[in-house]
């Protein structure tokens, strides 16, 4: 038996070890399950077919959340379309291109640097050079700002998918007479694909939360606005207006805000693994 | 680069030179296409450098006006135009060690659960649900934190602890403070969970880096998990446990909303953690849209600055010690 001969206290320090790692993932998971019943408790009853439709109220009067949601799905999706474009290329450039030099260790590592810097000093770096030059708050400014953002994560997960792709790939591309971009672009990307869009997704999920880079950026606009050369309304910004009122019905709206972004960032999340699970499978 | 020197192998010691493309066409996209991932790249790098840089032009006012006295005065009067950036700095850095010392042992406990006591079955979905925890945004724990942890907070703990202080002891300074839960320490206990997945996440991908053989031999020997786990696990991990601690912190330095919602937004130095306080990052987020006045703005932006060195240094040494084998 190995269990006699160890020591009374050492069989109970482990045993109170295991009780400890227990109680701290339940004590995880139960912060997770009160952060989401609170949201569903307090979101469920103001979700309506108002808040699709109407834009955000005056205190006291009927409304929804429908220019918020539109501000916040156009400057999502520009800053998508950005980063994807940035983020890939140059998630290529260290993965193919930059390899061990000295340059590329520079900006892989300057970008895991950006991938957690505090966002709310991008939304000041932002506003300095696009919002008090061009004397406005604009759409434009907040998506430029959700970029900023979105851009390391793709890199990142980028450059770890391609460098995972068998070096026998290239060699055979390039062996039947394929430039190097057309290697890249029709092979090694081709074979990517799954993992970048799982980059893609995160990075999506990560922006669509952010509150602090919008606040000076995008600011907000109490009524429908489609133009981006304006200030948009967009949900972080109203949640955290409306959270903070002393106005029930503000509030009510807010909760239902906090919880349609939180169910949205969570499927989004959750998508994103089960895409990274079955490619690991294959 | 020229084409010619294109090496196909990536990330290993083979170096297959790939051969000069076949036309000229290909040869000049070729060129063309690595010179539109290297200005990416490029674009990268000056968006980090235009950070600084803008951030140092727009707080020079503030640190021309007030110098070194802006690191030393904790007076932040907007219409006495001083401002003081001690306050703020302690409320963040206090904020966000509370945090780190309620997060790390719980970030510890988890990814040991997972690595080692996990039921494989529940691996998958445990592993996920701290992950989710990990992806709601920050909004949302600000508005959980002030309209649902708070209220619950002052009612059960802080109230009872500040009716069972003595009068005059160091307890009672201690837990001074208007108890409506807003303040440094609910702050802190929010910033840990909100750090917690991210800390176990890397220590997790850390724990699971340890030879098999290493810690069988030690079970081999009679070991208790915990003396597994204490004298060969975790030495193993070591430099990188200290990066992933790093990163937490950094999280935690920059953490804007929740913070915002629940520090109670007060300015000067703290004066217990039952207090409430401000953070560089809670005062730029309420105070920076409404700024009276060009030193105001200025200011902020100084702020601004001083949280991007702050935590630039945290990062990039958490980076170092993680190193690359991780990902985090």
């Amino acid at each position: 038996m190995i269990s006699s001969s160890r020591s009374l206290t050492r069989n109970l320090g482990n045993g109170v070890f295991l009780v400890f790692c227990w109680a701290a993932t339940a004590l995880a998971l139960i912060a997770l399950a009160a952060i989401l019943w609170s949201l569903l408790k307090q979101g469920i009853g103001g979700l309506d077919l108002n808040v699709f439709t109407k834009s955000t109220p005056a205190p006291g009067s009927e409304g929804g959340l429908l220019n918020a949601i539109l501000g916040s799905v156009m400057m999502c999706a520009l800053a998508m379309l950005v980063a994807v474009i940035v983020g890939v290329l140059a998630g290529t450039w260290l993965s193919e291109y930059a390899k061990e030099s000295r340059y590329g260790s520079l900006v892989r590592f300057l970008n895991d640097v950006l991938l957690s810097a505090p966002s709310i000093l991008v939304g000041l770096f932002v506003y300095e050079i696009l919002v008090a030059p061009l004397k406005g708050f604009s759409g434009y400014a907040g998506a430029v700002a959700l970029a900023l953002l979105a851009v390391p994560v793709i890199t990142r997960t980028t450059e770890d998918v391609l460098r995972l792709q068998p070096v026998a790939l290239r060699e055979a591309s390039v062996a039947l007479g394929a430039p190097v971009w057309r290697t890249i672009l029709a092979v090694i990307w081709k074979a990517a694909q799954s993992g970048m869009l799982t980059g893609a997704l995160l990075a999506f999920a990560r922006i669509s939360g952010e509150t602090a880079p919008l606040l000076f950026t995008a600011l907000n606009n109490q009524f429908l606005n489609l133009d981006m050369r304006h200030p948009m309304a967009n949900l972080p910004v109203v949640i955290f207006q409306f959270a903070l009122s002393a106005y029930d019905d503000w509030r009510r709206l807010a909760w239902t805000g906090a919880m349609l972004i939180a169910v949205s960032v969570l499927a989004v999340t959750i998508i994103a693994r089960l895409l990274t699970r079955e490619q690991r499978r294959s | 680069m020229r084409t010619e020197d294109y090496a196909l192998s990536v990330g290993t010691s083979r170096t297959i030179e790939a051969g000069p493309a076949r036309t000229a066409r290909g040869a000049a996209l070729d060129r063309l296409f690595e010179a539109l991932c290297f200005s990416a790249a490029t674009l990268l790098l000056t968006a980090l450098a235009g950070i600084i840089v803008a951030l140092a032009i727009g707080g020079w006012p503030a640190f021309a006006k007030f110098g070194f006295h802006f690191f030393t005065t904790a007076t932040w009067d907007p219409v006495a135009e001083v401002y003081g950036a001690l306050g703020a700095i302690t409320g963040t850095l206090a904020t966000s060690a509370l945090a780190l010392v309620f997060a790390l042992p719980l970030a510890l406990g988890v990814s040991i659960f997972l690595v080692e006591l996990c039921p494989t079955v529940l691996r998958r979905p445990i592993g996920t649900a701290v992950e989710l925890l990990a992806g709601i945004p920050s909004i949302v724990y600000g508005m959980w934190g002030l309209f649902v942890f708070a209220p619950w907070f002052a009612l059960h703990i802080q109230m009872p602890l500040m009716m069972a202080a003595p009068v005059g002891s160091i307890w009672e300074k201690l837990v001074a403070g208007v108890p409506n839960g807003a303040n440094i320490l609910t702050a802190s206990i929010i910033l840990a969970i909100m750090i917690l997945p991210f800390m176990a996440a890397t220590l997790r991908e850390l724990m699971l880096t340890v030879p098999a053989q290493v810690r069988e031999s030690a079970y081999g020997l009679g070991s208790t998990t915990f003396e597994v786990i204490r004298k060969v696990s975790l030495p193993y991990v070591r430099t990188g446990a200290i990066g992933a601690v790093m990163l937490g912190l950094g999280r935690a330095l920059g953490e804007t909303m929740a913070v915002t919602f629940i520090i109670g937004n007060a300015h000067g130095l703290p004066t217990s953690i039952f207090a409430s306080g401000a953070t560089i990052a809670s005062t730029i987020a309420n105070e920076f849209a409404e700024a009276t006045g060009e030193m105001h703005t200025a200011s902020l932006i100084a702020l601004g600055l001083v949280l991007f060195v702050i935590t630039f240094v945290v990062l990039a040494l958490a980076r170092l010690l993680i190193g690359r084998q991780v990902q985090a």
